[in-house]
């Protein structure tokens, strides 16, 4: 009965939300160009697009961050204005952000009444909060304990204190940006039975992705958003992930990667027993063994946090570890002299970090001077060792970018004037064509478009192909299955199983990412 | 030492605490919020010299309180105006207002009343007297619990009783109003209070302005209250150690008490004990005494007291992120 009910009222009631003509500028930067939208109430409406599409910024206007230059916002069919964000919270809009609004040392229970207080003293607030906690606990699957420290909670449960928020508030319309980017696969579904039950009981939630596979899994409608237009609003059913991508990059995408089987050599790392202290006397990384063969791609899936980005660190010469690590056979040094990036890179390893914007570039600098950095004391960038022969340094990054297809190819601007895509492909540049025997790289496709994850996972299996050693750390397991020939999980900090990629499947993945080793290994 | 002795320590622990205490729970307001404020110096002594000169003018400590605590909002409202509005650097700012007010008090208290910086000795009315409990007088006799009532307790002006009734307070407002959840919010966190839809400017002026409240309650009392008058630079530091009173009690108002009343120990043993002579050891010279306040700053801050977690947004201004 309640489906019928929903059903028509989908078909008779006003939109739930209906933007007109939407347009939002910032100086030269056209974010949102003439953008109507109407969503259905009682639906879960997807909107994906490629990074800078504009979403962001669209959200953000519906929740009062920006104003709109131009364009109206209908809630319900009456006009609404939205100058702030408690203007959007009174029109019963609530946001759940990509990095959630909380405070960490305040429990649950404070952060869930903070600005939605009753009246000058809060134990009343705190009573009712606790009591409406308890109901909706029961009623969408949405338990944490009101008592809790925020900061002691899971990543998936302090996303469950960010909806109670909205509920709290009234919200009927809930905003969800980017909300499965730190959840395990199993917490992801959990999201989505709990968006499922709040539909079903009226509310209306848009749900901001890049991950094609969830709005098909969770959205009964979906809009694509490019280059800060709307181009498209489909029913989910109606529509493939390959439309989709099409759609949002403008052109026809390969989603599948086209991967020859892998032909692995000698061992070119050879890890044992790496570990790391953590700052506050915690093992970040446990007693960490493993070994990458030449020709071959070890993808090192997990959970972000569970000790991959130590790993990282710790290879790349940027943090201290114990243990052993020897590269074709040789020890390196994981303490003290010769233990920093610089000898890593004579030592043949090549780092592509996770945080291209601190660590992978100087976003002030210049494209020449970011390709020259760490191999400025190179022969091709001049004969001595005190001078920089800048012209070639030039030259040879307007050839490096050309390669790279970094667009535009000018080596004289500075790294922030690019794309996230184009950063990264920098770096890339910098890194693979220095002909490393080892490439270790760190979310190599984070913020990055749709276009440009093609290139850059290209380029990486020719890598691969030309019998170089590959350690890819990831979190998004489309990534790791799609590129690796060996899978490694992250727990807590150790290695909890390694797989065959061929002959493994996301489900075994996401029950290792979430902490459960089964029997069987490789 | 006799027991008369502990009394008279006492009490003038009390006595010398009591600026320090208001100058702490002003920094806890202010730094809960996310405003770091080294400027309590400065706010402290503007206020000590407008309550005396007010008071010697109008001969009513009452006015010149009113005078001085205004003389502290204002710099409050400075403060809030360099590291709120336009988002500027909050240490330098508190500096400044540091120096302003040194030089400022000096030279204005120079052309006014012509006495090298200092204001008229204050009498009457114009100092803020002490108060007697009842029977203060006869329950003195009492041993052990007479001269705990009629001296420790009885006889002090009315700031102190302030300083102290303003611990409670504190802590109640801070963990039970809606006021301190969002004020102690702001401290940690701009952006949960931003998404929650309230004024991150508002709640920090608010506690700018509790700030420069009471600072300007200690500095009318250091002038008006504990001294009779206002000689240049009287404040001598006790803003600052009210700064490293306030990390000693990790930001809480509890804690806040117990720091403030070692501080005014210390400074009370200072006093009553110009020298001291230890066994074994010779005198202690009194300049050491004098010093050990600040010697015990000094330490505190160096990390003795182990790990102090400040307000994590502490100090930085805050903008919308536009991406």
């Amino acid at each position: 009965m309640r489906a019928n009910g929903s059903e028509s009222r989908r078909e008779t009631a006003a939109p739930a939300i209906e933007l007109r003509n939407i347009s939002k500028s910032f100086g030269a930067v056209r974010a949102n160009r003439d953008i109507s939208l109407a969503v259905a109430p009682g639906t879960i409406h997807g909107i994906v697009g490629e990074n800078g599409a504009g979403k962001s910024t669209l959200m953000s206007i519906l929740y009062g961050f920006y104003r709109a230059d131009a364009g109206e916002i209908f809630i319900n069919g009456e006009p609404t204005r939205i100058p702030d964000s408690n203007a959007a919270i009174k029109a019963g809009i609530g946001m759940v952000h990509q990095h959630f609004k909380l405070v960490h040392n305040f429990s649950v229970l404070e952060n869930v009444v903070l600005g939605a207080e009753d009246g000058l003293i809060l134990r009343s607030t705190l009573t009712r909060a606790r009591k409406l906690l308890t109901e909706l606990a029961d009623e969408y699957e949405l338990n944490v304990d009101p008592d809790a420290i925020v900061e002691s909670l899971s990543v998936g449960h302090q996303q469950r204190v960010e909806i109670l928020k909205a509920l709290f508030r009234h919200a009927d319309i809930l905003i969800l940006d980017e909300p499965t980017g730190v959840l395990t696969p199993a917490e992801a579904d959990h999201l989505f039975r709990i968006l499922r039950s709040l539909r079903d009981e009226g509310k209306t939630i848009i749900l901001i992705t890049h991950k094609l596979r969830e709005i098909m899994a969770a959205t009964d409608t979906v809009s694509v958003m490019r280059r800060g237009e709307m181009t498209a609003t489909l029913k989910t059913s109606e529509t493939s992930p390959e439309q989709l991508a099409e759609l949002m990059v403008g052109r026809k995408v390969l989603l599948q990667v086209d991967k020859k089987p892998a032909v692995p050599g000698p061992a070119v790392l050879d890890v044992e027993n790496l570990t790391i202290e953590g700052e506050r006397g915690e093992t970040a990384l446990k007693n960490i063994s493993f070994t990458v063969h030449a020709g071959e791609i070890l993808g090192i899936a997990g959970v972000a946090g569970n000790g991959q980005s130590e790993l990282l660190r710790a290879l790349g010469g940027i943090e201290q570890a114990q243990g052993t690590v020897r590269i074709n056979g040789t020890e390196i040094p994981l303490e003290g002299a010769n233990s920093g990036a610089d000898a890593r890179r004579r030592n043949g390893i090549a780092h592509v970090p996770e945080d291209r914007q601190t660590l992978g570039l100087v976003m002030e600098f210049k494209a020449w001077e970011n390709i020259a950095f760490g191999y400025h004391h190179d022969p091709s960038y001049g004969r001595t060792r005190w001078l920089l022969d800048i012209e070639a340094a030039r030259r040879l990054t307007g050839v490096a970018l050309k390669k790279y297809d970094v667009r535009p190819a000018d080596p004289d601007l500075t790294a922030q004037s690019f794309s996230g895509g184009n950063q990264q492909k920098i770096v890339l540049a910098r890194e693979i064509d220095r002909n490393p025997d080892l490439l270790i790289v760190g979310q190599p496709t984070r913020g990055v478009d749709i276009g440009a994850i093609e290139f850059i996972h290209r380029q990486v299996l020719e890598l691969r192909d030309s019998g170089k050693a590959i350690l890819l750390v990831s979190v998004e397991l489309d990534e790791i299955l799609s590129l690796s020939d060996r899978i490694a999980v992250m727990f807590d900090g150790e290695i909890i199983g390694t797989r065959n990629a061929n002959e493994t499947d996301e489900k075994e993945l996401g029950l290792l990412m979430a902490g459960i080793a089964e029997v069987k290994t490789t | 030492m006799d027991f008369a002795t502990v009394i008279q320590l006492l009490d003038s622990t009390l006595r010398l605490s009591t600026p320090l205490l208001l100058a702490c729970l002003a920094g806890l307001y202010s730094e809960r919020a996310g405003i770091f404020d080294i400027g309590l110096e400065g706010k402290m002594l503007a206020s000590a010299f407008f309550s005396a000169a007010v008071a010697a003018a109008t001969g009513s400590a009452l006015i010149g309180l009113a005078a001085g605590t205004a003389a502290s909002l204002a710099l409050a409202a400075l403060h809030g105006l360099a590291s709120i509005t336009f988002r500027g650097n909050q240490l330098i700012s508190g500096v400044a207002i540091n120096f302003l007010a040194s030089g400022l008090t000096a030279l204005i208290g120079q052309n006014w009343f012509k006495l090298g910086g200092r204001t008229p000795a204050l009498s009457g009315d114009a100092r803020f007297l002490p108060i007697d409990f009842y029977f203060s007088d006869t329950l003195s006799t009492i041993p052990v619990l007479g001269p705990i009532y009629s001296e420790l307790l009885s006889g002090h002006t009315l700031m102190v009783y302030v300083a102290i009734a303003a611990v409670p307070a504190t802590w109640w407002v801070l963990f039970r109003t809606r006021f301190g959840l969002q004020l102690r919010a702001v401290g940690e966190n701009p952006e949960a209070v931003d998404t929650a839809g309230l004024s991150v400017t508002a709640l920090r002026y608010q506690a700018s302005l509790i700030c420069g409240l009471l600072c300007g309650l200690a500095g009318a009392y250091l002038a008006t209250g504990m001294a009779a008058g206002f000689i240049r630079d009287m404040t001598a530091g006790k803003g600052y150690i009210a700064l490293a009173a306030l990390i000693f009690a990790k930001w809480r108002p509890g804690y806040a008490l117990l720091a403030c009343l070692l501080f005014g120990l210390l400074e009370a043993v200072a006093i009553r004990f110009q020298n001291i002579d230890v066994a074994g050891v010779g005198t202690v010279p009194v300049q050491f005494m004098q010093a050990l306040p600040y010697i015990l700053t000094v330490v505190i801050l160096a990390g003795f007291i182990g790990k102090a977690i400040p307000p994590r947004a502490g100090g930085e201004p805050y903008s919308k992120e536009r991406a």
